[in-house]
């Protein structure tokens, strides 16, 4: 059983893939914490902010001053905490085409349904459940400015 | 989803204004939607364009020129030997590629084309892909269709491939799971960060890239775009790259080769 095991994790693929913690969708949110404990705000900002991690800022923009570059391809990140529940940032990151089936925003923790993704990349998210908390824990700091709805 | 307007429209009018001067005509762009990836740059790239002295593709069309000139191969023999002056007889040819080729009971590319020639007639290695040399000869006979309308052969056995580029187009790929023409065509003029979505249309290939610092081609951007999304990029001359180009070259039909192009 336990070489068994082993094997298995030697399979391609196995090899990277991280096992997604489970979550429900009930009503359009995904209420449970995916770590099962608060994100770190600061933490999340910082995903936000930096352009090979979260990629937010290539579509969305928000309050980042030192960012000279935002995109126009999304709704401003501004306000977003007062717009939202905690539940519905979740589902949005985990993964918004559970939302609406056409977004270009992409799934931050999905790993199923994709095509040709870089053989480094398979089986992995784009985010860590550690990291989609904390980012959830930003946008939830963000409660004013920004017209809600799309900027574009 | 629905269209989005950009939320420029002051930079929108501005630019429609600037290419109906630039065409005299006014009622051609209200029925042509198309633009250049040209129209998205900044004043100094499209000055760098436009003026041969400064655009740094045109030492690859001078590379181009001096290997159709020089004899290669058991052959003995140049491109010019058996082609003559490229100014007439390659005018016009690049703006017709992909085209089928009976040999291969498939389209090839214009560096494909190319290559026949290298090992059928003149009985010299092939030039790989990206090559300094592969480059040079492609904007060479490219820039000999300059100015003129991209003219896709109107060939039905190109249809099944036409349609397996316009599924490759609109199917999205990689960790972020995007499709071509979820930017080019839903969000193109849109931002992506700083750099502005172009229409993605193959005008100015072989181009001058200022990223790249050198001239490359459209499957070199096609594997840039591919990796943005970060999906596992085809292979250059792969059948796929072939089918997208041809898709596009249908897509853009009629408008005008920019060969050698500048691009950020
Ligand atoms: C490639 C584009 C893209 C990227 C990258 C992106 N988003 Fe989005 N996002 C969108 C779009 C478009 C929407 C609008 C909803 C839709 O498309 O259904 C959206 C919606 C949202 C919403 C809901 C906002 C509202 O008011 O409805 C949140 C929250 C959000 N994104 C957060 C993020 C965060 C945080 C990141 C990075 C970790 C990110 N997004 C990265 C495109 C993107
Ligand atoms: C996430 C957005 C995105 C996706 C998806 C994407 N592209 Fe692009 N593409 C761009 C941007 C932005 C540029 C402009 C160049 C730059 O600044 O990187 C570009 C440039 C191009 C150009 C150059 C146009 C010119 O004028 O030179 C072509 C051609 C192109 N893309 C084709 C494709 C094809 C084919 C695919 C799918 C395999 C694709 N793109 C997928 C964003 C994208």
């Amino acid at each position: 059983m336990r070489a068994l095991v082993m094997f298995l994790a030697f399979l391609p693929g196995a090899a990277s893939a991280q096992a997604l913690a489970p979550y429900v969708i009930e009503h359009g949110e995904i209420r449970a914490s995916l770590t099962g404990k608060a994100g770190d705000p600061a933490r999340g900002r910082a995903i936000v902010g930096e352009r090979q991690k979260g990629l937010c800022l290539l579509c969305h923009s928000g309050p980042f001053p030192e960012e000279r570059f935002q995109g126009d391809l999304a709704p401003t990140l501004n306000g977003v905490g007062a717009r939202m529940s905690e539940g519905e940032i979740r589902l949005r990151m985990v993964d918004g085409g559970k939302v609406n089936p056409q977004t270009i925003m992409p799934a931050y923790y999905r790993v199923d349904g994709l095509t040709r993704v870089a053989p480094a990349l398979r089986g992995k998210p784009v985010l860590n459940a550690q990291e989609i908390e904390d980012v959830v824990a930003y946008l939830l700091t963000l409660k004013d400015g920004g017209a809600p709805g799309r900027m574009k | 989803m629905a269209r989005r307007r950009s939320r420029r429209p002051g930079s929108m009018w501005r630019s429609t204004l600037l290419a109906c001067l630039a065409l005299g005509a006014a009622s051609a762009v209200a029925q042509d939607a198309r633009k250049s990836g040209f129209a998205y740059m900044g004043p100094d790239t499209q000055a760098m364009q436009k003026d041969d002295l400064a655009n740094p593709g045109m030492l690859s069309a001078l590379d181009g020129e001096a290997l159709w000139n020089a004899p290669a191969g058991a052959s003995g023999k140049s491109c010019a030997s058996c082609h003559g002056d490229a100014t007439a007889s390659m005018k016009g040819v690049a703006a017709r590629y992909p085209a089928y080729e009976a040999t291969h009971n498939a389209p090839v590319d214009l560096a494909g084309r190319i290559n026949l020639c290298r090992e059928g007639n003149q009985q010299a290695p092939a030039l790989p892909r990206e090559s300094r040399e592969a480059i040079g000869l492609a904007t060479y006979i490219g820039q000999q269709s300059r100015g003129l309308s991209i003219a896709p052969p109107d060939d039905p056995r190109l249809t099944p491939f036409h349609e397996q580029g316009k599924a490759l187009y609109t199917q999205r790929m990689g960790q972020l799971n995007f499709s071509c023409a979820q930017c080019h065509d839903e969000n193109a003029g849109g931002h992506l960060g700083a750099a502005p979505i172009p229409q993605a249309h193959p005008t100015g290939y072989p181009l001058y890239r200022l990223e790249w610092q050198a001239t490359g081609s459209l499957q070199r951007r096609f594997r840039n775009c591919m990796a943005g999304v970060r999906a596992e990029p085809y292979s250059y001359g792969s059948p796929e790259f072939i089918a997208l180009e041809l898709y596009l070259m249908d897509r853009a039909k009629g408008m005008a080769v920019e060969t050698p192009a500048v691009r950020p």
